[in-house]
Parts: structure tokens; sequence; C-alpha cells
């Protein structure tokens, strides 16, 4: 298991494996919103929470399809179904591979873009703490996206429409539980919820995922 | 690797399409039987129920005449959330008993709640449109509706991505499947979500206050209606997909033959 | 008519892209209905061709 984690990170650091490429685009997206926007400390303030959410979940879908793809091309994914490792496993491995190099740094990375979009003094905290909870769910959930779409040549597009839905729940708990926080509301709700969210997403989209790659690798 | 696995699918399907037939033959005779009266039906209440709903019922309280747009609304929002339903059902069945036509089924159904979906999206923005003043507000029904749509794409476009009919069929059932969990999973995050809106009761479409007779029979036969056009467009869609799937098999078999 | 007033608008539309939306799916229907059942009836004839001469 370690082995099988510790060779996805490598792959993943290596210089084709998109590991900075997710940060990019978090950054880009960032930078972009003020200039749709306006460029207004008050209205960016508000909404920092919001789109440093956003952000984080959308340079997630960039890196998805790397989670099975590659394996499945050249055919390992097929030797990790014969291995003794159950494909459940596998499955979630893969995950924290993907929220390792990709979850992970823009959570580290968020507080300072706050900086960026005026965000108040609470918010550092809170946008990290909710996207420490909430990352780990948001690659689950696209592992089992990645997992259905892995036998399609050209699946990001498609990837990305079936995934996103899917977001809405972990998005609205986790920008919410920042915001309220933010204002001085108490956010435990919200806050229980996204951990909810997480620990199910863990515990049992490894199985459906699992399913699927079964399913494509018929 | 390519070429045993080949060869064991070719064997697959020339076994498949045999007795795979055995239960859509009994389908296609049952739906055609049945089709000619289900049409009828079909027409007959929904223009009873319609033509009651929108002539002869009065106005209400808070809604004046607008309430007319009840009849329309809530049909194909219930009918929207039932498509779902019928297709996560026939998604578990395809899975547990491979019967085919209950996969067919799903995909047949998509297309039909979608439809009620956009209906129900697009009544609901015009009837609060007069009193809400803008073409949309982020209501937590109208919310879960454009979410449920985006499921309902979604699904349409996996059936549509995947060449192998039958992995397509398993791909999207556990995608109904799961995805069904976070669609109930957003109505509940999208109604906490709106809370921070103060508007409130005002904005509730709640089509429950206007119980009474005057509305409720004429609402009742329209709900029946869009209940049997959804049956019907079913059985046709189904058939049809039927057919196309012996198509699909019967045209693997004829490259076979000529390889 | 019917005295629909400050809403009609609404009311129209309303009621006009439901028939319409389902109309268009029954359009749709038909013609995807009778495609299958042309290229299942073609396919099945030369398959049947295909046996006779056997």
């Amino acid at each position: 298991m370690i082995a099988l984690l510790i060779r996805d990170l490598r792959l993943a650091i290596r210089a084709g494996g998109g590991f900075g490429l997710g940060l990019a685009f978090f950054l880009i997206v960032v930078t972009l919103v003020p200039f749709g926007v306006g460029p207004e400390s008050d209205i960016l303030a508000r909404i920092a929470p919001g789109i440093l959410w956003v952000g984080a979940l959308l340079a997630c879908l960039l890196s998805l399809d790397r989670i099975f793809q590659l394996d499945f091309e050249d055919g390992s994914l097929d030797l990790l179904a014969t291995a003794p490792l159950p494909m459940e496993g596998t499955v979630a491995i893969k995950a924290l591979a993907h929220w390792l190099t990709t979850g992970l740094p823009m959570v580290l990375a968020a507080p300072a873009l706050g900086v960026l979009l005026n965000m108040p003094a609470p918010g550092h905290l809170w946008v990290f703490v909710t996207l420490l909870l909430g990352t780990p769910a948001l690659s689950m959930i696209g592992a089992f996206g990645a997992a259905l779409t892995v036998g399609l040549k050209r699946g990001g597009l498609l990837l990305s429409l079936l995934v996103l839905p899917l977001y809405v729940p972990t998005l609205i708990f986790g920008a919410e539980a920042a915001t309220r926080a933010i204002d001085g509301f108490d956010n435990a709700g919200p806050l229980m919820m996204l951990a909810g969210i997480t620990l199910a997403s863990v515990a049992l989209l490894p199985f459906a995922a699992a399913a699927a790659l079964r399913i494509n690798l018929r | 690797m390519s070429a045993p696995k080949q060869r064991t699918r070719q064997a697959r399907d020339n076994i498949n399409w045999l007795w795979e037939w055995a239960n859509p033959v009994k389908f296609m005779w049952f739906s055609g039987l049945v089709l000619p009266y289900l049409v009828g039906l079909t027409a007959l209440v929904m223009a009873t129920g319609m033509i009651w709903g929108f002539f002869f019922t009065p106005e209400a309280e808070n809604f004046g005449s607008s309430v007319k747009i009840l009849f329309v609304h809530v049909p194909s929002a219930f009918m929207a959330i039932s498509a779902w339903f019928m297709m996560v059902v026939a998604s578990v069945i395809w899975l547990i008993r491979r019967h085919h036509v209950s996969a067919l089924a799903a995909k047949a159904a998509a297309p039909v709640g979608t439809v009620f979906t956009l209906i129900a999206l697009a009544t609901g923005a015009l009837w609060g449109q007069p009193m809400w003043g803008t073409w949309w507000v982020w209501d937590p029904r109208l919310t879960v509706f454009l979410i449920l749509f985006l499921f309902y794409l979604g699904y349409m476009a996996l059936w549509a991505a995947i060449e192998d009919p039958d992995t397509a069929a398993d791909l999207t059932a556990v995608l109904a499947i799961v995805g069904s969990v976070f669609a109930i999973l957003s109505r509940y995050a999208v109604n906490f979500w709106n809370q921070g809106l103060h508007q409130g009761a005002s904005l509730s479409l709640d089509a429950e206050e206007n119980v009474s007779n005057d509305y409720w029979f004429p609402l009742l036969l329209v709900m029946v209606g869009f209940f049997l056009f959804f049956v019907t467009m079913i059985f046709i869609r189904t058939r049809a997909e039927i057919r196309l799937r012996r198509v699909h098999a019967l045209e693997l078999r004829e490259r076979m033959a000529d390889a | 008519m019917l005295e629909l007033g400050k809403y009609a608008d609404a009311i129209l539309w309303s009621w006009g892209i439901t028939l319409g939306l389902l109309l268009l799916l029954i359009v749709l229907t038909w013609v995807q209905s009778r495609a299958a059942k042309r290229k299942h009836d073609e396919i099945e004839a030369r398959r049947k061709a295909g046996e006779a001469m056997k």
C-alpha cells in the first residue's frame, strides 16, 4: 500500500506529473476574479471565501483524469486489479496521492491567496480549516468520477460535467462554514456536515469507484 | 493483451444477443399491445385536466390568476423527481438481475425526466417573476431542480460517450445510484445555503396552500396525465432502444462475419 | 377568453413552454422511434436473406 502511494506521489511530482499546475491554476483563478468583478475591496472581501473554495474546486478538477488514466493506458491498472491489494484500497491510495499533490498544497496556499482578495483576518484560519476538511472529499469524489470515465479517450469535459454537480454539497457547506465564521456566527453546523461528507466519501466511494474500474477493465 | 480479450468478447456477443432477446421479446409484445390504449388514455386525461385547470378554475388569494401556472408547474416538478427515482430503481434492477429491458428503460426515461425538469424550472421562474421582480432567484426549490437538471445531463452524456452498451448500462447505473445520494444531500445543502436570504416564506411557491377542491381535482388529473405521458414515452422510447440494441448487436455480427 | 389580468404573460408563457417542450419531446421521440424501426427492419431483412442463402 505504501509502495503504491510513494509510486504515485513520485509520478505526480516528476516533470510531466502536473504537480505545480493545480496550484498555478488556483492562483490564476483567484487573480482572474477581481478582473471580472472589479477591484473594490469590500466586495472582494465579502466573496473571498467563496472564490477560494470555487478556485480550489476547479483546480482539483484539472488533475482528476490523471488518477487512473495513465495506469489504464499502459496496463498497470490491470496489474493492480489482480494484485493482493483490493481494488478499493488501490482507489483510496490513489485518491490520497491526488489529495497530497493537489488538495493539500492548495490548502496551504489559500490563506496567502486570500490576501489578494482582501479577506478579513478570521478568514485565513477558517478557509484553511474548511479547505483542509473538504479537499479530501473533492479528491475522493473526483476519483469516483475518474473511475467512471477512465475508458474514454477524451473524457475530460465529461468528467467535469459528472463531478461538478457532485461537488455542490461540499462547496456549499465548506464556503458557508468559512463565511459564517468570518461574519461572527456559529459555524458548527456546516463544519460538521463538511466533515461528515468527507468521512462518508472516503469510507464509501472507494467501493463505487472500484466497481466502476472493474466494469471498465472488463 | 488485446487479442485474447477480443476473442472472448466476440464469443460473449454471439451468445448474448440470443438469450438476451428473451426478455425484450416479451416486452415488445406487451408494449405493442398496450400502447394505442395508453396513448389514447394519456391524451384524454391530460386534455381534460389541463382544459379544466386553465379555463375553469377561479383566481386564488395571494396569486390571482397566476395560480393557473400551478397546473403545469407542480405536475412537471413531481414527474421530474419521479422519473429520476424510476431511473435509479431500473438501474438497481439492471445491476442485480441483468434485465436488459430495465437498463434500456432507464436510458429511455432520462430525456423525458430532463424535459420535465426544464418545464419545472421555466414555469417556476415565470411564476415567480411577477412576484419577485427578477427572472431568477436562488430559491431552494428552483435551485435543487437546476442541480437535478445537471445530473440528468451528466447521466445522458455518459450513456452517449460509451460505446459498449453493457458497459454503458453498468456505468450509468452506478452514476445514477451515487448521484442520487448526492442529489438528496444537495437538497439539504441548498436549503441550508438559502437560509441566508432574508426573504423566507414569501418566496415559497408552496402549492399546498391551494389545496381547495377547486384546484385539487384538475391538478390531480394533470398529474395523472403527466404520469401516463411518462409511461407512454417510456414504452415508446424503450421499444426504440431495444431495436437499436439489436441493430448494434447484429451490425457487430455482420462486421465479424466479414472480417 | 378569460380574464387573465396582469399575470397573462406569465401564464401564457408557462403553458406555452410546457406544451411546446412536451410537443418537442413527442416529435423527437417519434422520429427516433421511426428511425429505429427502419434500421431494425433493414438489418433483420439482411440477416434473414443471409440465413436463407445458407
